[in-house]
């Protein structure tokens, strides 16, 4: 029969959930941490105001200034949300509202496959598509002169990429609100657009801010696609259309060669420590809206 | 057809379907006006649906198919030229559960009333102390009206739904069970309201609580697999019952 009894068999499966429990509590602390000592080397030796705010890179002769990349990487990001997030909304309002459900059994699959689609992909599209549009078009039509390798079409790439992910929330979102709420407004005289404006989206105001703040998330920190049509100039962008480069690009781009200039590893890890701070900063700022909207209403 | 005057809806040759599945079959009802006609019947019997037929939420169910008529003041409330939005405000809907709105308690009953076109702030406030203090709800929230109205406890929810139905100044009231979901008193509550508000309004109420029907139906109607079986005053219906359905129904020997 059994090895142990029935005590002791609970005894060890709980000892084992505790275990796996602590592990992955502990996992965001433990990277937090390696990434702090590995670039401890650097923080200890630059003013920390210094390495955020500083615009020259040169790390042969030991000059560390991360602020190009960050300007990048916010640039890039906040641009993406910006094309992407009332694509998504709108999407999302029009095939659970408006449509029949047979159109939204059609359109799942649709995204999933873009959702699934490897971001290499999406930057080799990025690369025989969107630059030379941008450089042959959108450039001169706003009468710049571009080589197409831009934050613009950073951004682009980066939207795509981030519509099929947020709009998987949002329309899960929409969905779970219920259809006597809508009914309710209805019934009274509002009309089906003054429903969705006043009523449902009010409703799913939490959901959404937790979606825009998950696609935020995985723009900061996509690396491949954004690398492969950002430019990887290390300058600050004056505008959309000129190249740039992102913390985690250079993260990319420069592991191979780290050990060959002193403190260009820990320089690495700092510009991760930085994502990762970014990163959970983003987390805290949505639990911080979601958490006061829902104190406010429900 | 001419709507006498005694009767404030009028539903004629009335079915539905749901794909090749028919809802409600061959439905013909005279709902007297400043009356409560109660729908009675089990559970999935079309009870629900007839009821959104009457301010076209089947709008809202693609796959519905509805023909016939429901007559409301001479206009057949089916036909597609009809002014939904009006319409709707023509009628208070009260579902079985309360949904408030996702805003304060004050924009519950704002909300309605600022569709109607009601804009300045003075007026608006006024209306809706009146609606609240119409549904009984005003001495609870007076010092609240800024709060959500989420945190209401689940039988004040159900009174500000009643006092933002009303505040769009309906003729028709429509309630689809709305004690199911609420304890004794505030049933209780709801129910004594029905009675007074009958004198200035036409109540639907859809249930499937013989008591309740009892206590303060006026009319009734009893359906059954989504057809009308039987229907009449009370007194008829509740004293003298024709059909074996409806006898076994009240006798509760249903099966």
């Amino acid at each position: 029969m059994y090895l142990l009894n029935r005590s002791q068999r609970h005894k060890v499966n709980y000892t084992w959930m505790i275990i796996s429990l602590l592990l992955v509590a502990s996992l965001p602390f433990l990277l937090f941490l390696g990434l702090y000592l590995k670039s401890f080397l650097l923080i200890h030796d630059y003013h920390l105001g210094d390495l955020l705010f500083s615009k020259v890179w040169k790390p042969g002769s030991g000059k560390f200034g991360f602020y190009p990349f960050i300007v990048g990487s916010i640039w890039v990001t906040l641009l993406a949300m910006l094309i992407s997030a009332p694509i998504c909304l709108l999407t999302a309002i029009y095939v659970t509202q408006y449509t029949r459900k047979r159109f939204l059994r059609i359109m799942h699959p649709a995204i999933d496959i873009l959702a699934g689609i490897p971001s290499v992909v999406y930057g080799v599209w990025g690369i025989l598509v969107i630059v030379p549009f941008i450089s042959k078009f959108v450039g001169p039509l706003f009468g710049v002169e571009t080589l197409g390798y831009s934050i613009l079409a950073a951004a682009l790439v980066l939207s795509v990429m981030i519509i099929p992910f947020i709009l998987n929330i949002l329309i899960e979102v929409f969905r779970t609100i219920p259809m006597e709420l809508k009914e309710a407004s209805l019934s009274l005289g509002a009309t089906q657009w003054q429903t969705v404006k006043s009523v449902l989206v009010k409703k799913a105001l939490p959901g959404i801010i937790a979606a825009f703040g998950f696609g935020l998330a995985r723009a900061f920190g996509e690396t491949m696609a954004v690398l492969m049509v950002v430019g990887n100039v290390v300058r600050l962008p004056k505008s959309v259309f000129d190249p740039g480069y992102t913390l985690p690009a250079l993260i990319a781009n420069n592991y191979g060669e780290m050990l060959s200039i002193p403190k260009y590893e820990s320089a690495l890890m700092f510009a991760a420590l930085i994502l990762l701070a970014v990163s959970l900063f983003f987390n805290l700022v949505m639990h911080f809206f979601i958490d006061r909207y829902n104190k406010f209403a429900s | 057809m001419e709507i006498e005057p005694t009767h404030k809806i009028h539903i004629e040759n009335l079915n539905v379907y749901a794909g090749k599945q028919q809802i409600l079959n061959n439905i013909n009802i005279r709902i007297p006006k400043n009356k409560i006609t109660v729908i009675l019947g089990p559970s999935g019997c079309g009870k629900t649906t007839l009821l959104k037929c009457m301010n076209r939420l089947t709008d809202l169910y693609p796959e519905l198919k509805v023909t016939g008529k429901v007559m409301i003041n001479g206009k057949n409330v089916l036909d597609a030229g009809e002014d939904i939005v009006k319409l709707r405000q023509y009628m208070g809907l009260l579902s079985q559960r309360p949904y408030p709105l996702p805003m304060t308690i004050y924009n519950n009953i704002a909300f309605g009333l600022k569709l109607k076109g009601i804009k300045k702030s003075r007026e608006l406030h006024k209306q809706v102390v009146r609606y609240l203090q119409q549904a009984n709800l005003w001495d609870e929230v007076k010092n609240r009206l800024r709060e959500p109205a989420s945190r209401l406890s689940i039988g004040q929810q159900q009174r500000l739904c009643l006092a933002r139905g009303l505040a769009v100044n309906p003729e028709i009231i429509l309630a689809d069970e709305p004690t199911s979901a609420l304890d004794p008193i505030s049933s209780q509550y709801i129910e004594e309201k029905f009675v007074e508000l009958k004198n200035d309004y036409t109540i639907v109420l859809v249930t499937h609580i013989l008591r309740q029907a009892r206590r303060i139906a006026d009319y009734v109607v009893f359906m059954y697999l989504g057809e009308v079986i039987e229907q009449g005053t009370v007194d008829e219906v509740f004293g003298n019952p024709k059909m074996e359905k409806t006898k076994q129904y009240l006798g509760g020997t249903f099966n």
